[in-house]
């Protein structure tokens, strides 16, 4: 079998970060080929380079054996390649025909509109799919499921034979997601190739004929599914050198700190969940992304609503519903976005250190110039945050440095609860070290550190305990001793062997299904 | 900050560059009746452009000054008309542009509504409810010591001129120094920081909004104080005035960005220009397209800067992914 899409030895940094060092990829007609990773492998890079929404810094593309040398979206569209989102990127306010004849349609703008084309052409698709959406709905009122449905149509609408899926079925449910494989297992009948990205191992399983591990931007395995088990998987996306410096920490952990008891939000999608830190303890908190990390440490913060359960500070029950209130009870907050919540950017590095403390330097509202100055330049020192001075916008510093910035502002309302929430994410590795100290530092002063971060070595060299999510609820608790990155991954995607050889027979029996079908 | 304090530059430079003309073309511009009629008319539209100046800083904008700056005028001159001290006019005046800026912004902070929706219901509901409410009449049968707040037509100028200067000071002071001014420039950057730092982000809407209502009923009132009768359809026209000249002095509309500085300059600049074509015998049909072209001079050079700023944290943002 030819290669239907093949990427050779593709390399791309952003901003001097290293995202894929000479990937290599291929896709033939009628396979599903996985791509899986950690957060941060570059699963997600190497999509967009094969959709041509990036081009990558070196390496080359080919399509059906014909070499690509600028891949642009249109391109990408003309040649044959579909991809879908994790999240649908339709027009909500046109009906599912209108969504898929768009998809298809090209050419000039005055040409008349084939409504009834546009319809049967869109039942045609939808049959072909085995769903019933009527055409004439407007997307906005379809259920995410449909919506997915309706992106994949969209790609068989445009005889797509290349078919790239970036964790469909992220935001489905079991049976929706049953559906959905169904959808590819037809697709693949007809001779698609399709490039299938998932956390979810079992699906992963259930689905692929090929499996390829990106880890720290390399393609380190392609291997046929079946001659991988989940072990095996789960070594290849984690094996890293964890030899990585991370410098230790002595001194016991005190009384609880932060208690969080059952609590949930159907809204935030927390599910019962029950966690505590103690005075001068890091507790990690691993996950992968969209396992309600994020969400528990906003809920804490004030910023999202709990249905039930509580948070007891001190041991004392709280009500927290703004993030000045929790900043009352002695809790600071680094979020994970930091250019979009971290920091200010256009304001100076003074400026944004104050700014969770301005109670400090502004008594009565009025600012003492000189005790801002004072603040501002002890940040710059103990955090040593390099910029050229502190009246410098902050947007004028690097990444790490940045991060930095965001630290000192919560460092200066001295803390006893901290939540860090992904604090080493784009920072280059000097940086993320010192970051890793001064994270030490705090606890060993006796602050209670609620560490997000989805770089498992992280995770594992700074905690004293690792609390793993996953799907909204604490999966397990590891205390330091057991943490390995084995077991953190297979609490992440808590599927047993049990699942996982389900989940192939149901693969084969979809397989007969769709071969029965499309015959 | 480099690049706000450039805009100021420029600005400057274009009032000089202005005066110069002037000054060898048209030497009477610079009598003292032409220069004491400009800067009375235009203290009203600094005084409101100030206003204006927190609420874009904030990130919003408020179209109804126009509309509340007719009704604060009115309202003072009913109250001068029925014999209240000047005090209680002056109060009468800033407490109304201060409930209807509350207004404004309690609908904004609290109901969500875009602010340019808001006030664009604002500006066209109060211009007509104050239309129904004289029946179109104007205010007539001032009392005399209303005329220039009770001073002279000699004193009048100096004083009103001290004090829009005190209020400028005050709002840059305000901006510089105090928690307040830094809640709304972080507001107005970047809303979710700011929260996320501690600061009560929606009072801080709401606050600019009174505090730009308030601006507009001082402006009504220095501005009544000129004449004899009070119109009931004032102010017509202002909020466009008021915008341009803060976004001429370097404020971003976008939000975060910006100085009462500059907005003083760009009052000063806009305000000039007008006169100065008539002077030179310019038709005043070109006036309104000159002010465009230095509003599109001064954008236009805002998005070629924010081009090039704006490459970066998309590259970046990318690389998370």
């Amino acid at each position: 079998m030819s290669a239907l899409l093949l990427a050779d030895s593709i390399t791309k940094s952003f901003a001097g970060a290293q995202a894929l060092r000479g990937v290599s990829y291929d896709l033939r007609a009628g396979e599903v080929h996985a791509i899986v990773g950690e957060n941060g492998a570059g699963k997600s890079t190497l999509i967009r380079i094969l959709s041509g929404a990036e081009s990558p810094d070196s390496g080359s593309l080919a399509v059906r054996g014909a070499p690509v040398a600028a891949l642009t979206p249109a391109l990408a569209h003309a040649l044959g390649i579909a991809t879908i989102y994790q999240q649908p990127s339709l027009f909500p306010d046109l009906s599912v025909a209108e969504n898929i004849a768009l998809a298809r349609e090209r050419g000039g703008l005055w040409r008349r509109v084939q409504w009834a084309g546009w319809r049967r052409d869109a039942r045609d698709v939808l049959a072909r799919l085995g769903v019933a959406i009527d055409p004439d709905r407007l997307v906005s009122t379809l259920t995410m499921p449909e919506q997915q449905v309706v992106e994949i149509a969209k790609a068989l609408a445009t005889d797509a034979r290349i078919v790239i899926m970036d964790e469909p079925t992220a935001s489905l449910s079991g049976q929706e997601v049953e559906r959905l494989l169904a959808i590819v297992a037809r697709l693949r009948a007809e001779g698609a190739g399709i490039v299938y990205i998932s956390h979810r191992l079992d699906e992963v399983f259930g689905v692929a004929d090929r499996i390829t591990v990106l880890r720290d931007g390399r393609a380190v395995a392609t291997r046929a599914a079946a001659s991988l088990d989940r072990a095996e998987l789960i070594r290849l996306m984690v094996g890293r050198d964890l030899a990585a410096v991370f410098p230790t920490r002595s001194g016991a952990a005190g009384g609880v700190a932060l208690d969080v008891r059952r609590l949930s939000s159907r809204a935030s999608g927390l599910r019962d969940v029950s966690l505590d830190v103690r005075r001068g303890e890091i507790v990690g908190l691993a996950g992968l992304v969209g396992s309600g990390r994020t969400e528990l440490a906003e809920t804490i913060f004030g910023l999202r609503a709990a249905d039930a359960g509580s948070v007891r500070i001190d041991g004392v029950e709280v009500r927290i519903h703004r993030p000045d209130e929790a900043m009352a009870h002695g809790i600071g907050y680094v979020p994970e976005d930091r250019r979009q919540h971290g920091v200010v950017l256009p304001m100076a590095v003074a400026a944004n250190a104050t700014l969770a403390s301005l109670d400090r330097v502004a008594p009565r509202g009025v600012i003492d110039a000189a005790a801002e100055r004072r603040q501002g330049e002890r940040a710059v020192r103990d955090l040593g945050i390099r910029t050229p001075s502190i009246d410098a916008p902050v947007e004028a510093l690097s990444g790490g440095n940045q991060q930095k910035v965001a630290l000192a502002r919560w460092l200066a309302i001295e803390p006893s609860i901290l939540i860090l929430d992904e604090p080493t994410q784009g920072v280059d590795v000097g940086a993320k070290g010192e970051i890793h100290a001064i994270v030490n530092r705090l606890a060993d002063r006796g602050a209670a550190v609620l560490l997000i971060s989805s770089e498992l070595p992280e995770v594992l060299a700074l905690s004293d305990r690792v609390a793993v999510m996953r799907q909204g609820t604490i999966a397990g608790v590891l205390p330091r001793g057991d943490a390995t990155a084995d077991r953190v991954m297979e609490l992440a995607l808590a599927e047993t062997a049990k699942e996982a050889k389900a989940a192939r027979e149901a693969k084969a029996a979809r397989e007969a299904k769709a071969a029965r079908e499309t015959r | 900050m480099s690049a706000l304090h450039r805009r100021e530059r420029s600005v400057a430079l274009a009032i000089a560059a202005l005066a110069a003309l002037l000054a060898v073309v048209r030497p009477s511009y610079f009598s003292p009746e032409n220069l004491v009629d400009l800067l009375l008319s235009n203290l009203g539209v600094m005084t409101t452009a100030i206003g204006t100046t927190l609420v874009i800083l904030a990130g919003e904008i408020d179209i109804s000054v126009g509309s509340v700056f007719a009704i604060c005028s009115v309202a003072a001159g009913a109250a001068a008309v029925r014999g209240a001290p000047l005090p209680a006019v002056a109060l009468v005046a800033c407490a109304s542009g201060a409930a209807l800026g509350l207004l404004s912004g309690v609908l904004v902070a609290a109901a969500g509504i875009p602010s340019i929706v808001v006030t664009l219901a604002a500006m066209i509901a109060l211009r007509d409810g104050l239309r129904w409410a004289t029946q179109g009449e104007w205010i007539s049968g001032l009392p005399d010591r209303f005329q220039w707040l009770g001073l002279t037509q000699r004193t009048y100028p100096a004083a009103a001129t001290i004090g829009v200067a005190l209020i400028a000071c005050a709002a840059a002071w305000m901006l510089r120094g105090t928690f307040a001014g830094r809640a709304i420039y972080a507001v107005g950057s970047n809303a979710d920081a700011a929260r996320l730092a501690g600061i009560r982000t929606r009072r801080v809407t709401c606050g600019v909004f009174v505090a730009g209502g308030l601006l507009t009923g001082v402006g009504a009132l220095l501005n009544a104080v000129r004449f004899h009768q009070i119109p009931s359809n004032g102010g017509i026209g202002l909020e466009m005035k008021v915008v341009a000249a803060v976004v001429v002095g370097g404020a971003a509309v976008t939000g975060g960005r910006g100085t009462i500085a500059g907005t003083a300059l760009g009052v000063v600049l806009l305000g000039a220009i007008g006169p100065a074509l008539t002077f030179m015998g310019v038709s005043a049909y070109w006036e309104r397209a000159l002010q465009g072209a230095i509003i599109l001079a001064a954008v236009a050079g805002d998005a070629i800067g924010a081009r090039h700023a704006a490459g970066r944290p998309a590259r970046a943002a990318a690389a998370r992914v």
